[in-house]
């Protein structure tokens, strides 16, 4: 069940790697990675995006961040979304830097602010995942 | 940096109509072999004068060696074999890398064929589909984990986006942006072979077309057609010998910069920048100097971008540009006189190059009604993906 959307699917698959993101979704954290040489990236990987350093940990984000872009499908853009139009694509600068894509929900699609201020809202589509999703503030 | 120093050419073209349903009920390597046949004799060449094979990475019958069916199939031996993977910059980029093996040495002469068919299945067996998202959509990649999820698929949402950033940071209204896909309408109108070619539109047309994803109107998003073309690349002796005059590769530039869009550094000043900047420092071609510019345009907002990152007006000006200019084969700055993808149908894969053959065309003068009086010098660019493969080619007359 979703809170934001007809319905949840698709629904992420976790690999062996990126586990630990997915399983932090369940109580509602949003974890980035950050590598020996203090770059901070998402999504999750095994090695630095900046540097290819591979000594990496996973650090809390605040859930803060900034509309970058945005565009709101009129028509569905993958079958799953049939029901959602119009529903809103995301691309947030998060607090920390790194830029994650997501929906933006609980937004009138005719009255967006790009660079306006936004922060997560968790939706808990299955027993495993919730979703990031963000709201402006 | 050495560069090409522009001793290969393009020598020989053929590209089949774009169509919404295939006229032929042939799979890709009756496609391939069909291109090949009509762009060497385009050159004047023979299948015995081929050394080198580039094509797309889509052949329906081989998903492994393809090059190597392809040299079977037809009878080539090859010194120089690639599968390319730039989305829709593997046109141009199969000819930079032609340029690029004919230069060192590798070979001689280079077939660049892409195709993009209609799969035929087989009638006794089960079906996997493509992975979705343009083969992102399988387990294990950031596609399927980080943004299909949220509905991020495919392109055109994230042109949108991009629009939609270049829109706050620098104002830019739906007019502006219709004009792009009237005047290649207008082109298109003078090209047999484009899909659109009896049909005009106006701005208010475009506006008034469907909001697909805003602020792109369906008239603004290119439409995928069947199709394929094959450019043949040659050594500056052979092309001495070519029917039609030759087209010199005298400045070709590469830039890949990220996948998802997400992760495009910078939406307002894409990834073309450098590759076109690589282009016209190789040939010492001056922006000023270029007759024709084939500019690849899945969307309007691509055309605009490409403009400006290419050097042809300072950013921020690309739509006061496309107001001030006459985009057509009658105009002032002409843009994609073939009807551009937009217009002329975008072959999948091939759709790219489409840009080629169009330069090809006009520096041989043989574009028909659309024909410039003058076309001598060529800037050609390629685009994969969200803006994330660029390449940029400069051609000019022999």
């Amino acid at each position: 069940m979703s809170k934001y959307r007809p319905q949840a699917e698709p629904i992420p698959v976790p690999t062996p790697v990126t586990q630990p993101f997915w399983d932090a979704t369940k109580e509602h954290r949003l974890m980035l990675q950050r590598c020996a040489n203090g770059h901070t990236f998402y999504y999750a990987r095994t090695h630095c995006p900046e540097c290819l350093s591979s000594a990496l940990e996973w650090v809390p984000a605040s859930g803060r961040g900034k509309l970058y872009s945005y565009t709101v499908a009129r028509r569905p853009q993958s079958p799953e979304f049939a029901e959602d139009v119009p529903y809103i694509i995301a691309a947030i600068t998060l607090e920390e830097g790194p830029r994650m894509t997501s929906l933006l929900v609980d937004a009138d699609p005719d009255n967006v602010v790009i660079d306006g201020p936004v922060e997560v809202a968790w939706d808990d589509v299955s027993d495993a995942i919730a979703m990031p999703y963000f709201r402006p503030v | 940096m050495r560069g090409l120093t522009g001793e290969a050419a393009i020598v020989g073209i053929a590209e089949f109509a774009p169509e919404r349903k295939p006229s032929r009920s042939w799979m890709g390597l009756e496609v391939y072999s069909e291109l090949a046949r009509l762009a060497l004799d385009d050159a004047g060449l023979s299948i015995h004068d081929v050394d080198g094979i580039i094509t797309g990475n889509n052949l329906q019958e081989a998903q492994m060696f393809i090059p190597a069916t392809l040299i079977e199939y037809m009878g080539i031996e090859s010194h120089f074999s690639e599968v390319l993977d730039l989305g829709g910059a593997s046109g141009a980029g199969a000819v930079l890398r032609a340029a690029a093996a004919i230069e060192a040495g590798l070979c001689e002469t280079v077939l660049c064929i892409i195709h993009t068919t209609m799969p035929r299945l087989n009638p006794h067996a089960s079906h996997e589909k493509r992975a979705r998202d343009w083969g992102g959509g399988v387990w294990g990649s950031p596609q399927a984990e980080f943004e299909i999820p949220f509905g991020a698929v495919q392109g055109s949402y994230g042109y949108a986006m991009i629009a939609n950033r270049y829109r706050h940071e620098y104002g830019l209204t739906y007019e502006q942006l219709a004009k792009i896909a009237v005047d290649q309408r207008t082109n298109a109108l003078a090209n047999p072979k484009a899909a659109f070619r009896n049909t005009p539109i106006t701005i208010e047309d475009v506006l008034n077309s469907p909001m697909i994803v805003d602020p792109l109107h369906l008239l603004e998003i290119v439409m995928p057609c069947f199709g394929g073309a094959a450019v043949v690349v040659s050594s500056k002796e052979r092309a001495a010998r070519a029917k039609n005059r030759p087209a010199y590769v005298v400045g070709g530039g590469e830039n890949t910069t990220h996948r998802s869009v997400t992760y495009d550094p910078d939406f307002t000043h894409s990834p073309i920048k450098s590759a076109a900047d690589r282009a016209f420092d190789m040939s010492g071609v001056k922006r000023s100097e270029i007759d024709l510019a084939s500019l690849y345009d899945c969307y309007t907002i691509t055309v605009l971008l490409t403009i400006e990152d290419a050097g042809f007006c300072a950013k921020g000006d690309g739509p006061k540009f496309v107001e001030a200019h006459d985009l057509t084969y009658k105009g002032d700055f002409p843009i994609n006189t073939h009807g551009g993808q937009l217009s002329f149908g975008q072959s999948g894969l091939a759709g790219g190059m489409s840009h080629i053959t169009e330069a090809y065309l006009q520096m041989t003068g043989r574009a028909g009604e659309r024909q410039l009086k003058r076309c001598d010098t060529v800037f050609v660019n390629g685009n994969g993906g969200i803006m994330s493969e660029q390449v940029s080619l400069v051609l000019r007359g022999g």
